[in-house]
């Protein structure tokens, strides 16, 4: 016998067993150790799908409709088919962005706006109301049946019993405490609920089996193997529909089942929470692709049999064909298997509302009571303190509110209609989001306002044509709001809009919504324009391939936060505890140290953004984070920087930059190439006007003299020779001007030939004075040599070694004392080197005259301004020549006031000095 | 990868919808089984034996996205 208490005990037992390995499961991931870290654990939490519409409603449709039940799981497989790209894309994203709910997913694709994430989460929670009370309906339901037991007897309806008896109310409760102690424990920046998703995998083994056990005793127990069961049923004339797809509405109603279901496997919040939010590793999807539809196909396998086996065994329809699962058991006295079954089904809609409400709470928390707090700025909430326990407590009180909306949708809606038929109501509000989710990672083009258009379109649509038609079927709006039309208008029949008629209420809805959704979305978001917000976040959603790297996302705040207002700010979300956490795991990441600095770079701030956007959706995070950094989002051409390949263009102006500078070394080197050339052409034409004026003075001599000699023959003799003597020479003069000339350019040009050979200086000294012994004689002037003896050789042109000496005494012999001149030749070995000078008793040459006097045409003019009596070359030809010979010439003061012009020359017998005078030698 | 389940993706749904799915839409038992019930249910065991062997178990190619 079964009693009502023992059904009880059992359930709870049931529930607690679910608690424990929710707990263990949430253990084991705080431990590191992850019980659900694989495909098979997140391949059956996706299973989830299949709730109490599979485990009762399934059997219900099939014995009303036949094979109409299975589009609802062709469609998800199919849609598994292309998962691979598909769902890794919005995983790959989430992750990325810190999706924690399919409101936060859309709100972020389209700017992270938050009217969107509130629109999408009002659809959500009215659209999926009807499904909550399909489970409540279910759970209720299926305990009042078997307390019957062994009678089968349909119970009473909820409306005949106060709330507080309802057996549907006080499921809806218990769920309630379920869910809050499952999913608002604490707040998790990451909002991931390992211990729900461990749970909700036992779950679906469990009601898999359940539903297997009752299929087999049907099928191999009551009849004898498919066979068997097709061939009695084969008889009913009755059962004949349920073989085929009826002929006319049947096809477009599969076609219609078959797209809600792809859209409700992507789009359901409960979905999205456990196969994207949940996803612990894109991996599992590889393996979750093909083993999801395989749990799918054998699951149903047994559909069909159990509702044939159940119209043959209660025929005239006095037991309700959703609870056959239950039923032929107990019909078949199998009390055990009965008890099982009831199991199986609580199983499953504990699993859907578990998932449902915890993803809803987590909706309406983040994504629609966040922002419109944020919006009142008498709350004041980006000053209150610690949130998050306001945060848990928004949730506890969504998930009551949630399972509360869900009960009173049973009691005055859901009771007198069929569980699939229920559920395809929330179907259908489900699928508004496909169009803005898949073309919000396919298409950059979609904008916030054709979004929001789509959805509003949409879900009005859906209202219309949907949720006000079965209030009306339920009488709380008139009946006539049907049959005839708001105000009697026959055009807007709410099953016949606009005189579309020959459709099933579902597919006319359908289509209604989806073209005015897909059509709203498209023509807006082509006739708007994006902002700076929404364009990054298009980017980013569409190629996120491109753009995730390791860390995931891209920042663009620019500006910044002081490290202590973010940790304030996510400690006030997410407790200290986890805040500090997270920034010390940030900052070993990073290898920073977070105690020592002060401002927070753009990446932290954007990781802190990412963090709270896990705790309260990224629209909020988002006004939280601007709240406490002081910036800006970057400019829409700086992130388009960032994002179109901007590396390539960077560097290529990297490339440029260098270029230029290249060039612009070029060009200094040039100019000043330049400026030395300039230089050389001001000395070159310095040198040739002073060549030509010097060359002019004794040629004006000689001419102006010749002339006279011609114009006056009768010059006496004396006056003639003497003229002629200044013509000669002055001739000389000019010759040796010429010759010097000659030589210093030869020099200059490297083109003088040298005789070089060893050459021993005393002959050449003695040579010298030999030369410019005449000069000595014209004048008073006291010669002093001082020679050392046995001087070793030094390697020279013998001839230019001597000019030099005879120009050091020409010019001593000049600028000596007119009257008592002394001029003194020292010459030795210095060194290690040859040493000789010529010392006078002159005026000397003034300090600052001394480098200059070796220049071309500088003669010292300091002989009291008197005509020059030297071509000015002397000196910078000697200078030349000792140079060239590797010595160094030089004046210097004389011991008795007066010039010391002296040089130095190397000896021959060094082999530095060979080697040196070699390679002149050759360089010429 | 990509371009066989995109074809493994055309083939389900022509072979899961109408009008395919109304030529076995017929008061037929294969072996004792109805042929739609049959049909539907070994399209869908293929369509699934083709996504384990694509995706998953057959040989990986990298690149994959």
């Amino acid at each position: 016998m079964l009693q009502g208490w023992m059904i009880l005990l059992v359930a709870l037992g049931y529930l607690c067993l679910l608690f424990a390995i929710a707990y263990y499961g949430d253990k084991r991931a705080d431990a590191g150790r992850s019980l659900i870290a694989n495909p098979y654990i997140y391949a059956l939490s996706i299973a989830v799908y299949c709730t109490s519409w599979t485990f009762y409603g399934s059997v219900g449709r099939a014995a009303a409709n036949g094979i109409d039940f299975l589009p609802i799981y062709l469609g998800p497989t199919l849609v598994f088919v292309l998962w691979g790209f598909v769902l890794r894309k919005i995983i790959r994203i989430s992750k990325a962005q810190r999706i924690t709910s399919i409101a936060d997913f859309i709100a972020s694709r389209y700017g992270k706006s938050a009217q969107l994430s509130i629109l999408v989460t009002v659809i959500a929670v009215v659209g999926i109301m009807p499904y909550i009370s399909l489970q409540l309906k279910a759970v209720s339901t299926s305990f009042n049946v078997l307390l019957q037991y062994p009678e089968v007897i349909m119970p009473p309806r909820s409306l005949q019993v106060p709330v507080i008896g309802d057996t549907a109310f006080l499921v809806a409760m218990v769920m309630a405490i379920f869910a809050i102690l499952f999913g608002t424990r604490h707040i998790d920046a990451s909002e991931h609920h390992q211990g729900m998703v461990a749970a909700i995998a036992f779950e679906s083994i469990v009601k898999l089996f359940a539903f297997l056990a009752v299929g087999v005793f049907v099928t191999f127990g009551v009849y004898d193997g498919f066979g068997d069961l097709f061939a009695a049923a084969a008889v009913h004339p009755a059962l004949e529909q349920i073989f085929t797809v009826e002929a006319g509405t049947g096809y477009g109603r599969w076609v219609t089942l078959m797209l809600l279901s792809m859209a409700a496997i992507m789009c359901l919040p409960r979905q999205f929470q456990v196969s994207v939010v949940e996803n612990l590793d894109e991996r599992h999807v590889r393996k979750a692709a093909w083993l999801f539809p395989l749990y799918l196909l054998v699951i149903n396998i047994f559909v069909l049999p159990i509702a044939l086996g159940g119209l043959m065994h209660f025929p005239g329809g006095g037991v309700d064909a959703d609870t056959f699962v239950l039923t032929v058991p107990m019909a078949e006295k199998q009390e055990a298997l009965a008890l099982f079954a009831f199991i199986g089904g609580l199983s499953a809609a504990t699993g859907m509302v578990i998932v449902a409400t915890v993803a809803l709470s987590t909706m309406i928390s983040n994504d629609l009571v966040m922002p419109v707090l944020l919006g009142f700025r008498w709350f004041g909430l980006t000053e209150r303190g610690d949130l998050s326990t306001l945060l848990l407590t928004i949730r506890r009180g969504a998930i009551v509110m949630i399972l509360m909306l869900g009960y009173v949708y049973f009691r005055f809606i859901g009771e007198s209609v069929a569980l699939v038929t229920i559920g395809l109501v929330s179907f259908a509000a489900a699928a508004q989001f496909a169009p803005a989710m898949i073309g919000g990672i396919f298409w950059k083009g979609g904008t916030r306002s054709g979004a929001m258009t789509g959805l509003s379109l949409g879900f009005g649509m859906w209202i219309y044509t949907l949720l006000l038609p079965s209030f009306a079927r339920s009488g709380w709006l008139p009946e006539s709001f049907i049959e005839l039309g708001p105000f009697g208008l026959a055009v807007l029949k709410p099953y016949e809009l606009f005189g579309l008629h020959g459709m099933d209420s579902l597919s006319h809805s359908l289509f209604w919504s989806m073209t005015l959704n897909v059509g709203g979305y498209i023509l807006v978001s082509l006739m708007t324009r994006q902002n700076a917000m929404e364009r990054i976040q298009g980017a980013l959603f569409v190629d996120v391939f491109t753009h995730s790297g390791p860390q995931g996302g891209t920042q663009f705040w620019r500006g910044s936060a002081t490290v202590a207002d973010l940790r304030a700010l996510l400690a006030r979300f997410i407790g200290a505890g986890p805040a500090d956490r997270a920034l010390a795991d940030y900052a070993r990441m990073r290898g920073i140290n977070l105690g020592k600095l002060r401002d927070a770079d753009a990446d932290l701030v954007s990781f802190a953004e990412r963090l709270l956007a896990g705790a309260i959706g990224g629209a909020s995070a988002r006004v939280m984070v601007a709240s406490v950094a002081k910036g800006e989002v970057l400019g829409l051409e700086e992130v388009m920087k960032i994002l179109d390949e901007t590396s390539q263009v960077i560097e290529y102006s990297h490339r440029l930059e260098q270029k230029s500078r290249e060039l612009e070394g070029t060009t200094a080197a040039l100019r000043a190439a330049n400026e030395r050339l300039k230089e050389l052409d001001r000395l070159k034409d310095d040198f040739i006007s002073t060549v030509s004026h010097e060359l002019r003075t004794p040629l004006t001599s000689i001419r102006s003299f010749s002339e006279i000699l011609i114009d006056n023959p009768a010059l006496d003799l004396e006056q003639r020779d003497r003229f002629l003597a200044i013509i000669v020479k002055e001739s000389e003069r000019l010759t040796r001007l010429i010759n010097e000339i000659l030589d210093l350019a030869k020099m200059g040009a490297g083109r003088m030939e040298w005789q070089v050979d060893d050459v021993d200086p005393r002959a050449v000294i003695d040579d010298a004075l030999a030369a410019t012994s005449g000069l000595f004689a014209e004048r008073p002037i006291r010669l002093d040599v001082q020679v050392g003896e046995h001087l070793p050789d030094v390697r020279v042109d013998r001839d230019r070694l001597m000019q030099v000496v005879v120009n050091l005494l020409s010019n001593a012999v000049k600028f000596c004392d007119q009257d008592a001149g002394v001029v003194k030749v020292v010459a030795g070995s210095r060194g290690g080197r040859f040493y000789l000078s010529v010392l006078d008793n002159g005026h000397g040459v003034a300090a600052h005259d001394r480098h200059r006097i070796f220049e071309k045409f500088q003669e010292s003019v300091a002989a009291s301004g008197e005509h020059p009596r030297g071509t000015g070359l002397g000196l910078a030809i000697s200078r030349q020549i000792v140079e060239h010979f590797g010595g160094r010439i030089w004046v210097e003061d004389a011991a008795g006031g007066g010039a010391a012009f002296c040089f130095s020359l190397p000896f021959s017998r060094t082999l530095a000095s060979r080697a040196a005078a070699q390679q002149g030698h050759e360089a010429v | 990868m990509r371009e066989r389940l995109l074809a493994a993706f055309l083939f389900a749904l022509l072979a899961l919808n109408p009008p395919i799915l109304s030529i076995f839409s017929a008061r037929l038992f294969i072996f004792g089984i109805p042929l739609l019930f049959l049909y539907l249910f070994l399209v869908w065991a293929a369509i699934i034996v083709v996504l384990a062997w694509v995706s998953d178990l057959g040989p990986q190619r990298d690149g994959e996205r």
